[in-house]
């Protein structure tokens, strides 16, 4: 067992740091404050491959791994969550469902572009009647000819606003229940009459990402662009969700320790009493206290990323690592506001925006009793 | 045996360039521990005229090598020049500018002659006791005091001392084995001597065999840098910015001020790199040295790099938000304060303090 | 074109700091990057050889830890590297290790070679322009500007004052400046393919039949540290912390006015 990461790993992380630091880090105030993410960073992230990283090179990817990926979120994730979700999205949840649902013609013609940099692709599952409970889903999808049509609307659907290709999933058979009825479809956002995006929905954090509501009114999409066998939706949706929680782990992981960091470089700054206040015993235990917090978090994040990789059953260490990471960027980010007093209250400082980040990643991606309804499930109780 | 101190005089179209006279009044104070003379070294195109010159500054000899391939500065024929003059007089030292031409043909000599070269030298010393003193002066060191008595007085090699690790350590480099001993010195560092117009020596002219086949490489254009360059090393006054004063209009300020006090702007590395203000009037280790009057630093925080370059300024006000930082650390009057504030403050202060004067 | 890129493996001199105590440097936890001259030469190669055709190898001399500096420059597109390392080179001055460096390079075989100017911890600018002196290839150092012109290399030469536009002809070398351009990242793809790359890594015995071991390593190299140590700081002076502005100005004038500034 080793826990050191290995030279290309190592040199992986040094450029998904540079690359933040040197590139997002100027932009991330300003990209929260106008609530819209940068293309030009967008273009920049694609050129050096950090929307390909887990895929195969003969497809355009990167073929690194599921550990790299998650070096990548806590990186960007450090210095801006919201880089780290668009990452997050097209990654774990569009392109891993074409990966491993799709057929090698669909590889070739839509996972291609997504991985080799060209194209960006978010995830439609959620509804507005359809959250953690997706019996609530009213989206269908109706066969016509060769084609199927589709209506509904999915909400929080994130990257939309700019994003190429949705991963959507409609209902092909409503007599049964969702789980059994749902069928998952590749469509162009840009290119398809029918489908209508709506503004970025007002949000309280990561709010550079894009998060809209998309609409579809009598969406005809063709049949070689069903994902897997009609009726087989929810477990392409359910598989993708597992691969993304990883991705949710790392994110936190980042909020917290780039929160952290910055709490520190101030409380080494920073003189009350006569001395800086990281020198009081009360803010040293608490900032090691935090610090075992986020290693902890971390492993096990890397835990689940190695089973992904060693193409073990990882849901349920996803899971773990989502529960706890998410756990653990809230308490670490609330407490570096706290450590920075009012100077970390303020918007000019970092740490207010991953505080306002941070509460997502309890949220999305499976709620936190999500999580313990997956890990109960696996843990043979009945 | 080798003998004499050779300076490589840089001209730049025929004019001799500041840091050759530094060179010549310091290699009159070595040749004088040693007991030796000083040779400049004069190449170029018709550029006899300024010989006399630098025997006005402490030369006792000059060397000139005229040739029509020696107009231009190129890298070729200037080394085989200076090769020759090595071959044929066989100095103990040679000195060149640490400049972009220095730079470029002293390795290039060093390895033709085989031997050592030191690079942007900042101390040159041949006497063993003013080493010494200078040990124990002014480094922060761990040399034990013991050691530095122990060092051998009758020690006649060139003890060349540079910065290194972008100013964070010293170095003093010694060349035992092979002659001659040569350095590159750093522009500014060396005082400029007293020109003396009454002073004789003796001129001579070289062939060094140069022919225009020595060129290997060809000038298609010489493009003059579009605005004319301030040396800022000239400058009495510097007003400085740099990170605080947050982009290339933040300098109007400073300018203003600077023009009040009769100075020049420079800036760190910072305003450089972001391209706030033009290279020129960078100051540190990346950029220049200066030594002016007053140097008043504006929400420059002091980067070991940035102090190499301005530390030996006569007197240093610092203006910072972070009373903490390292230029607050040695200025000479640290004020703690927002410099977009206090610097047009400081300004019409100036402004109304010489019209008073005036009125006066 | 068969372009050879020397690059150094440097500490990140922003970070280096001194022991207060003993006066020499602490490089633990300072992290190592490749020299920016050096990175910028590697940028214009890599764009030379999109450009033109050819290959890209990359020479550094250094321990065996400098190995991911030359995956780095794999990484961002290098064709192949080669890691010049061995206990007899060590200590060497500019002299020696342009001496070790030009052998190597002679056993590979260039059209062009480009070093950085300079590297950020030595500062010296010397090993380029000693390396073309031992290839007896004419140089260029201080450039700003490249292109390639069929057996030539048209570029761009920086002087304090102006610039030259030269015309050289290759075999040649050429010093970079970090103003060349802005280096691309490596991409994370260019990074997995890195480590699946072999990086040659020559000693002593590669290249002994061609080396002079009396002119090498620190035997070899002409030049010795006499002494080194850390350089004194000015002793602080005055400084007013939670002064008004008018108080602050007010304390500059009275030291403008005492010193004769004004």
């Amino acid at each position: 067992m080793d826990f050191k990461l290995d030279k290309a790993h190592q040199l992986q992380q040094q450029l998904f740091r540079n690359f933040a630091e040197t590139e997002i880090k100027p932009l991330a105030k300003d990209m929260d404050e106008a609530e819209a993410y940068d293309m030009e960073l967008l273009a920049k992230i694609q050129k050096c491959g950090f929307l390909g990283i887990p895929y195969a090179r003969e497809y355009g990817g990167a073929g690194s791994d599921t550990l790299a990926y998650t070096l990548c979120m806590e990186e960007m994730s450090k210095i801006d969550a919201s880089t780290g979700i668009m990452i997050s999205v097209h990654t774990s949840l569009c392109c891993s469902c074409i990966n491993n649902f799709g057929t090698e013609d669909q590889k070739q013609r839509f996972l291609r572009p997504l991985i080799d940099g060209s194209k960006v692709g978010c995830y439609g599952l959620t509804e507005p009647g359809a959250g953690s409970d997706v019996q609530g889903a009213q989206t269908t999808a109706v066969k016509d000819g060769d084609e199927w049509v589709i209506n509904g609307s999915k909400i929080f659907t994130t990257n939309s606003g700019f994003a190429d290709t949705c991963v959507l999933f409609a209902l092909t058979d409503r007599s049964v229940p969702a789980a059994k009825g749902m069928t998952a479809f590749i469509v162009d956002l840009k290119e398809m009459p029918g489908i209508s995006v709506s503004d970025n929905i007002e949000r309280m954090g990561i709010r550079a990402a894009s998060n809209c509501i998309v609409s579809y009114e009598n969406v005809r999409v063709p049949a070689d662009r069903v994902l897997g066998q009609v009726g087989k939706g929810f477990k392409i949706a359910m598989a993708a969700l597992d691969c993304g929680r990883i991705g949710i782990a790392a994110q936190s992981v980042g909020i917290a320790q780039g929160a952290l960091d910055e709490a520190i470089k101030y409380a080494k700054e920073r003189k009350q009493f006569g001395k800086p206040v990281i020198a009081f015993q009360n803010s040293q235990f608490k900032v090691a206290e935090m610090q075992t917090k986020i290693d902890a978090a971390r492993l096990m994040t890397w835990r689940a990323a190695v089973a992904e990789d060693n193409h073990e059953t990882f849901g349920p260490l996803a899971a773990m690592a989502k529960l706890f990471a998410s756990d653990v960027a809230n308490e670490v980010t609330r407490y570096a506001v706290q450590l920075m007093g009012g100077y970390g209250y303020c918007r000019e400082y970092p740490v207010e925006r991953a505080m306002r980040d941070a509460k997502i990643t309890e949220i999305y991606e499976g709620t936190s009793e999500v999580m313990k309804m997956v890990i109960a499930g696996s843990m043979k109780l009945k | 045996m080798s003998k004499d101190i050779f300076v490589i005089v840089e001209q730049r179209n025929g004019v001799v360039q500041k840091v050759t006279k530094e060179l010549i009044g310091e290699s009159v104070k070595l040749a004088g521990d040693l007991g030796e003379e000083v040779v400049a070294v004069l190449m170029g195109y018709n550029i006899k005229g300024e010989a006399e010159q630098l025997i006005h500054y402490g030369a006792s000899k000059v060397l000139v090598l005229d040739h029509p391939v020696l107009e231009n500065y190129t890298t070729e024929p200037y080394v085989k020049g200076i090769v020759s003059v090595i071959e044929q007089f066989d100095p103990n030292i040679v000195l060149f500018g640490a400049s972009s031409i220095g730079r470029d043909m002293a390795p290039r000599v060093a390895g033709r002659v085989h031997t050592g070269l030191t690079a942007d030298c900042t101390r040159l010393d041949v006497k063993v006791e003013n080493y010494q003193q200078y040990l124990l002066s002014s480094t922060s060191m761990s040399l034990q005091p013991e050691k530095v008595a122990a060092l051998d007085k009758s020690d006649r090699f060139l003890k060349m001392t540079r910065p290194a690790f972008g100013g964070n350590v010293m170095a003093t480099i010694v060349c035992r084995k092979y002659k001659p001993q040569m350095a590159t010195v750093r522009p500014g560092v060396m005082e400029m001597p007293v020109k003396d117009t009454s002073r004789k020596g003796e001129i001579i002219d070289v062939d060094a065999g140069l022919s225009m086949d020595d060129m290997n490489v060809e000038i298609l254009e010489v493009v003059k840098n579009a605005k004319k360059e301030v040396d800022i090393t000239d400058a009495k006054v510097l007003v400085s910015g740099g990170r605080g004063v947050g982009g290339s209009e933040g300098y109007n300020p400073l300018r203003a001020l600077a023009a009040e006090l009769g100075g020049e702007v420079s800036s760190s590395r910072i305003g450089v790199d972001s391209g706030w203000i033009e290279k020129s009037r960078q100051v540190g280790q990346t950029g220049k040295t200066v030594h002016p009057n007053l140097y008043i630093a504006c929400g420059i925080s002091g980067a070991i790099q940035h102090l190499a370059g301005m530390e030996s300024s006569e007197f240093i006000i610092a203006i910072n938000k972070d009373d903490q930082c390292p230029m607050m650390n040695i200025a000479d009057l640290g004020v703690q304060g927002d410099l977009k504030v206090i610097v047009p403050m400081l300004t019409e202060a100036v402004k109304a303090y010489k019209a008073k004067q005036n009125a006066i | 074109m068969k372009i050879l890129v020397c690059i150094k493996q440097v500490p990140d001199t922003a970070e280096v700091k001194l022991d207060p105590k003993t006066g020499t440097l602490i490089r633990d936890g300072v992290p190592s990057i490749i020299n920016h001259d050096d990175k910028a030469g590697l940028e214009a190669a890599l764009k030379l050889r999109d450009e033109v055709g050819g290959t890209v190898s990359v020479v550094c001399m250094g321990p065996p830890q400098a190995d991911v500096a030359l995956r780095e420059a794999l990484a961002m597109g290098a064709d192949e590297a080669y890691l010049l390392s061995a206990r007899e080179f060590g200590g060497s001055d500019t002299y020696a290790t342009a001496t070790i460096i030009a052998t190597a390079l002679k056993k590979i075989g260039y059209d062009l070679v480009i070093t950085g100017r300079q590297a950020i911890d030595g500062d010296t600018a010397q090993v380029g322009p000693q390396i073309a002196e031992q290839l007896h290839v004419p140089q260029v150092s201080y450039v700003e500007e490249l292109k390639a012109d069929g057996e030539y290399m048209i570029v761009k030469r920086q002087f304090e004052d102006q610039a030259h536009m030269l015309k050289v002809k290759m075999p040649c070398l050429l010093t970079a400046l970090a103003e060349l351009n802005e280096p691309r990242y490596m991409t994370v793809k260019g990074i997995v393919e890195a480590y699946e790359k072999p990086v040659t890594v020559w000693g002593f015995d590669d290249l002994k039949n061609d080396l002079n071991p009396e002119w090498i390593g620190l035997k070899g190299s002409p030049t010795n540290v006499f002494q080194s140590f850390g350089k004194q700081l000015r002793a602080p002076g005055t400084k007013l912390v939670g002064v008004t502005p008018e108080q602050a100005v007010e304390a500059i004038m009275a030291k403008l006015i005492e010193r004769h500034i004004i």
